[in-house]
């Protein structure tokens, strides 16, 4: 049993010499040129902009990067202790970004299992290192969870997913940890929860960590290096759209992280990462977000809304409403003022974000929008035609790509319009106003993250609603367009928009102003108050 | 370790079993019922079936919560059997066209019965039987190809997200005035979009998943299992008893004379 104990991690080393990737099917290398070494125990954060080929980089060193038989392109070398990737399965572990793709199994201890059986480890020691793992990261305490090995993986939070997915990281006892965006799509507590594990675990195995995420704070004090890559291609001015050009790869910046974050300050912040205590510029507010909140034209009203995503079940001819997220919300929703939600995970905010906007039934209490809002549609928004919802409320949905449902940008834009028979003349100035219009003729599914996210404003706000809805619009994404988002929605509520956001963010809540409603974690009636000012 | 990874919340005998002498003791019942139509055989299998149940953990609410399309679709069958078969024997109810006669009726109640004695051993066996384990069974003991076997397993949890998915993607397309109003063609046409983006999703998480996967090592040749599968002599009394069930059924219909192949 000699090797369940932790002096059994060998730290790996990396070193890259002249190491580029071309993808199959792409005309440009997604990196190039690298040149890089990482002693065994180090602990990297990799940065640089989008499409400077850090998941790549990644990906080849997990060893997932294409097949001999396809024709993607690799030059240079890429080693782990002087051997290839590909060749040593085990050797390094990878977390990705999307907590429900790093959960493989339905129950937590066969999950954990997993990565071991497949390196052939026998079963006594695995179980061994699953128990052992799952102390590690934490899942076991009662603060954790205290996760029996039977307990099913999907009933678990966003954070919990990501600390499964490091113990079945850990249970193969790799030299190298990879972690690809780990926490971009969690909240704050979640960031912490996954953030303090990886450095628990570090700490007890001296495994190499190579961790690219935007937020360098969250990890800047668990690191002792930082690594910035040049941008793979040059951009055209003013966009963030690769084009093809000098294609230089390799390292920008190298050293300890307060030297890097230092010399390089004005340079990741341009390129849109989130350095320390960096809050981008954004528009101010012109009218004053509090003055006189209450006289503003009430648009959309909840009155003690209990909300669930479920719909009623039928039983013996009754009908059996669903278990409600959460109970008792009341809001108002005024012209030209900002409606902030927040709460921990699970309190429903989103299920209530989505039955304010007309898209889910209530269980409970009701949505009545204004005669200025309904303009002779009904009361009930949930009862409205879609055509209908869209010229009245707009929605953009935490995911981008679920709301795509045409074939480029332009036709994308102009699908609310088209369908309302007016409003067309209004497209060009969105194209304008959110840089999209050297994008008209490119597959929405295909642009960048932050692209995409202007986009899936740009098709709501095409239609012209005076409620604008948003879910967690600034989840995973870059400085850059974070500031554009606040700056044009601060615009939106001074034109008199009124804009209702589902958000973690205080920074952007605070330049949006208006009035924060915070949803308590138990559903029960009465946890939720509504507090005036911004966060 | 077995005994701690158990079916959640289920721990009837049939838990316990493996997963392929239950797959067998199924696979024995199904395949004598679907030699002969006759209400005797299917009505003993059933009853020997309804006996069952509390070894496997089901209860007659738990079946209608999970078998009731089958259970309605197996009583409109054999309705609709009743009245369109051939009458023979005295005629009971005649409207026009339909007329139900004591042999269409004979013959409607067998197809009903039937079509439930084979159905219900299959929904024994899924409420008793955990995924991971019939995986693991697959895969040890009928030496299934494991990258298959495991690749399916972790797919099948995929689906349950894409029923999440699929109702984000309806509320996403009527926040961007894809309506499921209108005629026929534009309903349709809607349901292909939302079909699509559920599709381009599915594909996106598979390939995700496929990369945690391989970033876990799997897809080589060498692998150990953490979960031994095991035959008992439990497993002998499983198929045993599938054995009794279709044997029993048989002869009680032999028996009562009204055992008659269905290519007959």
């Amino acid at each position: 049993m000699s090797a369940t104990q932790s002096g059994a991690v060998r730290p790996a080393a990396i070193s890259a010499e002249g190491w580029g990737w071309r993808h199959a099917g792409r005309a440009q290398a997604a990196i190039q040129g690298l040149d890089l070494r990482i002693e065994p125990g180090e602990r990297v954060l990799l940065l640089g902009p989008s499409g400077a080929g850090k998941s790549t980089l990644l990906h080849a060193l997990a060893g997932v990067l294409g097949d001999e038989e396809d024709d993607s392109d690799e030059t240079g070398s890429l080693l782990i202790d002087g051997v290839a990737p590909r060749e040593q399965r085990g050797r390094a572990g990878l977390m990705q970004q999307d907590p429900e793709t790093q959960v493989v199994l339905s129950r937590v201890g066969d999950d954990v299992a997993f990565g071991a059986e497949n390196l052939a480890v026998p079963r006594d020691e695995i179980w061994a290192r699953v128990h052992e793992a799952l102390d590690d990261v934490g899942l076991r305490t009662a603060a954790g969870g205290g996760l029996a090995l039977d307990h099913p993986t999907a009933a678990l939070s966003g954070g919990q997913k990501q600390r499964l997915a490091l113990a079945g990281i850990l249970a193969m006892r790799p030299g190298l940890i990879l972690l690809d965006e780990p926490t971009a799509n969690l909240d704050p507590a979640g960031v912490l929860e996954v953030r303090d594990a990886v450095g628990r675990c570090l700490d007890k195995t001296g495994a190499t960590l190579v961790v690219v995420e935007h937020r360098v704070s969250v990890w800047k004090d668990l690191v002792d290096r930082i690594v910035v890559l040049q941008p793979g291609s040059t951009k055209a001015a003013g966009s963030d759209r690769l084009v093809p050009g000098r294609a230089s790869g390799g390292v920008l910046l190298d050293g300890p992280p307060d030297q890097v974050l230092s010399e390089a300050r004005t340079m990741l912040m341009s390129a849109g990462v989130w350095v320390p205590g960096y809050v981008p510029a954004t528009r101010e507010r012109r009218s004053e977000p509090h003055a006189e909140p209450h006289t503003a034209q009430l648009l959309l009203a909840a009155q003690d809304l209990a909300v669930s995503r479920e719909k009623p079940r039928r039983k013996r001819f009754k009908t059996i409403p669903p278990v409600p997220v959460q109970t008792g919300i009341s809001a108002q929703v005024r012209a030209g003022q900002a409606l902030t939600i927040t709460g921990p995970n699970g309190a429903g905010k989103s299920t209530f974000a989505l039955t304010l906007a007309g898209l889910l039934a209530p269980v409970d209490g009701k949505v009545s929008a204004a005669v200025e809002l309904s303009e002779g549609a009904g009361i009930d928004p949930y009862k409205w035609k879609a055509e209908q919802l869209i010229s009245r409320i707009g929605t953009v949905f935490q995911e981008p790509e679920h709301q795509f449902v045409t074939g480029n940008v332009l036709d994308e834009l102009m699908f609310g319009p088209k369908h309302l028979g007016h409003g067309e003349e209004r497209v060009d100035e969105l194209l304008e106003r959110l840089r999209l219009t050297h994008l008209v003729d490119a597959n929405p599914y295909t642009l960048s993250g932050g692209e995409k996210r202007r986009l899936s404003v740009a098709t709501v706000l095409a239609a012209h609603p005076k409620v604008l809805v948003l879910d967690e619009p600034t989840f995973g994404q870059d400085a850059n367009t974070w500031a554009e988002l606040a700056s044009f929605l601060s615009e939106l509520l001074d034109a008199g928009t009124a804009v209702v956001s589902v958000t973690h963010d205080q920074e952007f809540s605070a330049v949006l102003g208006g009035t924060e409603l915070r949803l308590g974690p138990v559903p029960q009636a009465e946890t939720t108050r509504q507090e005036a000012g911004a966060a | 370790m077995r005994d701690a990874l158990n079916l959640r919340g289920n721990h009837a005998l049939l838990t316990k079993a493996n997963p392929l002498a239950k797959f067998a003791s199924v696979f024995l019942i199904s395949l004598v019922l679907a030699l002969s139509i006759d209400w005797v055989s299917a009505s003993t299998a059933l009853l020997a079936e309804l006996a069952l149940f509390p070894l496997a953990g089901l209860t007659l609410r738990l079946l209608w919560q999970r078998a009731w399309p089958l259970i309605i679709a197996a009583a409109i069958g054999g309705w609709s059997t009743a009245i369109v078969a051939a009458d023979s024997g005295a005629v009971l109810l005649d409207v026009g066209l339909w007329s139900i006669s004591e042999g269409s009726l004979e013959l409607g109640l067998g197809f009903m019965l039937r079509g439930l004695a084979i159905a219900l051993p299959a929904i024994l066996l899924m409420t008793c039987t955990d995924p991971t384990d019939l995986a693991d069974a697959l895969a040890q003991k009928a030496k299934l190809p494991h990258r298959f076997v495991l690749g399916s397993l972790a797919a099948m949890r995929l689906v349950g997200l894409m029923a999440e998915e699929w109702q984000t993607i309806g509320m996403a397309r009527r926040a961007r005035g894809v309506g499921s109003q209108g005629s026929p063609f534009q309903r349709l046409k809607a349901t292909l979009g939302q079909s699509f983006g559920l599709l381009v999703q599915a594909v996106r998480r598979a390939s995700r998943l496929a990369v945690t996967m391989e970033a876990r090592g799997f897809g080589g040749g060498q692998r150990t299992w953490a979960r031994e599968s095991t035959y008992s002599m439990l497993d002998a009394w499983v198929v045993l008893g599938g054995l009794v069930i279709a044997a029993g059924a048989v002869l009680t219909a032999v028996g009562a004379g009204t055992w008659s192949f269905v290519w007959r």
